[in-house]
């Protein structure tokens, strides 16, 4: 194997950043991406998700049969947002509230999927780790780029702290469904303008 | 009955799941590029969505709450909506080999589409009676299939224009589903 570990994870944060690149897992980066709390709340919990499925699917690798081998990756992946669920629930109980039913959805994500079927079902344990924590980087800071740009024109506020003083009127169709399509369309025209790698 | 009606209005329009929800977006980019394709996953979805939410409420009533195993609910649906998919899959090559080649990849994919998934989960989180989830599961996947309907006789009009390079495909894709949802916007309110 040619590539190292480092530039398996370096790969997460630019060249293959989701969901820019890789075009996967947009409900939770339209539909978290209100405040930049719950942005970088689901993006730690997305990031978790991926590196310990990475590391256990890669661990497994040649002991799953292939034909079954969907619906094992599919029971890792539910596994580990179960306990996601049940670690938020007992320890950042009002961000659980917040985002609601889109843990339990973090399974559904096609990016946690995508790479467990694209990578860690033919690499090593080292490089799956780092491409786990890699794309799980990359899946944040896009999650938290796309909420500080709605938080802030949408609320007038970053992290709840008000940034532009009173007279502000909030640009409510931001946080509205139709803000966030618009908002991640035009966030994406701006990657394809900063050149293709 | 004026329930009923009240609620299947608001899971087609009101509350669609695509364009106010965000649940199932990677399928509606995915599959809207040509109008077959679309009908096709549309008419999967509803299948699918249907059968999983009536399942789903079943495994939920008499097996997780009936033994305090709330907890493993995530587990449990996946695994059901999974196998329905495999199901799907099976009688689709078999039975319409044509539409089976048309939708690809993107028919184990329903396995991890949010939006069926989601709705099961929303079915339990609202608290429906069987018959309201039967409703609502079905109303939910029509909206699911008009707004990807909708949107794919958008896009195909969209291949004819000159849209800017750094925009195009699903930059532009996102945008017009923006302008979508915004038309959708009309109907808050209505329920």
């Amino acid at each position: 194997m040619a590539k190292t570990a480092v530039q398996e994870f370096t790969k997460g944060l630019w060249a293959e950043i989701p969901p820019f690149r890789l075009v996967l897992g947009l409900c939770p980066i339209l539909a978290v991406t209100k405040t930049v709390e719950n942005g970088i709340g689901m993006g730690i919990a997305t990031t978790f998700v991926l590196i310990c499925s990475n590391i256990l699917i890669s661990l497994l690798r040649n002991i799953i049969p292939k034909k079954v081998r969907i619906a094992c990756f599919i029971v890792v992946i539910a596994t580990f947002v179960t306990v996601v669920e049940l670690v938020m629930q007992a320890f950042a109980y009002p961000l659980f509230l917040k985002l609601g039913i889109f843990i339990p959805l973090i399974v559904v994500n096609c990016i946690v999927l995508g790479r467990a079927e694209a990578f860690a079902a033919k690499n090593g344990v080292v490089a799956s780790l780092a491409d786990g924590l890699g794309i799980g980087l990359g899946y944040t800071l896009s999650l938290t780029a796309l909420a500080i740009v709605r938080e802030v024109l949408g609320n007038g506020t970053f992290y709840d702290i008000p940034v532009f003083g009173p007279t502000f009127e909030p640009f409510a169709f931001m946080v509205q469904a139709p803000g966030a399509f618009v908002c991640l369309g035009l966030m994406l025209c701006i990657m394809n303008m900063l050149g293709k790698k | 009955m004026t329930d009923y009606i009240l609620l299947i209005v608001a899971c087609i329009f009101v509350n669609n799941i695509l364009l106010m929800q965000y649940l199932g977006n990677c399928p509606f980019l995915g599959v809207s590029k040509k109008m077959e394709t679309a009908v096709g996953m549309a008419m999967a979805v509803i299948f699918v969505l249907v059968m999983a939410g009536a399942i789903t409420w079943i495994v939920d009533i008499y097996l997780l709450k009936a033994f305090g195993l709330e907890y493993l609910r995530t587990l449990s649906f996946i695994l059901v909506i999974a196998s329905l998919v495999q199901f799907v899959e099976m009688f689709l090559r078999k039975s319409i080999p044509g539409l089976y080649a048309g939708l690809g990849i993107f028919l184990p994919l329903i396995t991890t589409n949010c939006a069926v998934m989601g709705v099961c989960l929303i079915n339990i989180m609202e608290e429906y009676s069987f018959t309201q989830t039967l409703v609502a599961s079905f109303s939910y996947a029509v909206g699911f299939g008009l707004a990807l309907v909708l949107f794919a006789g958008i896009r195909e009009r969209i291949i004819l224009a000159r849209v800017p390079k750094p925009l195009q495909d699903t930059s532009i894709g996102l945008v017009t589903a923006g302008m979508l949802s915004l038309a959708f916007f009309a109907f808050k309110g209505m329920v």
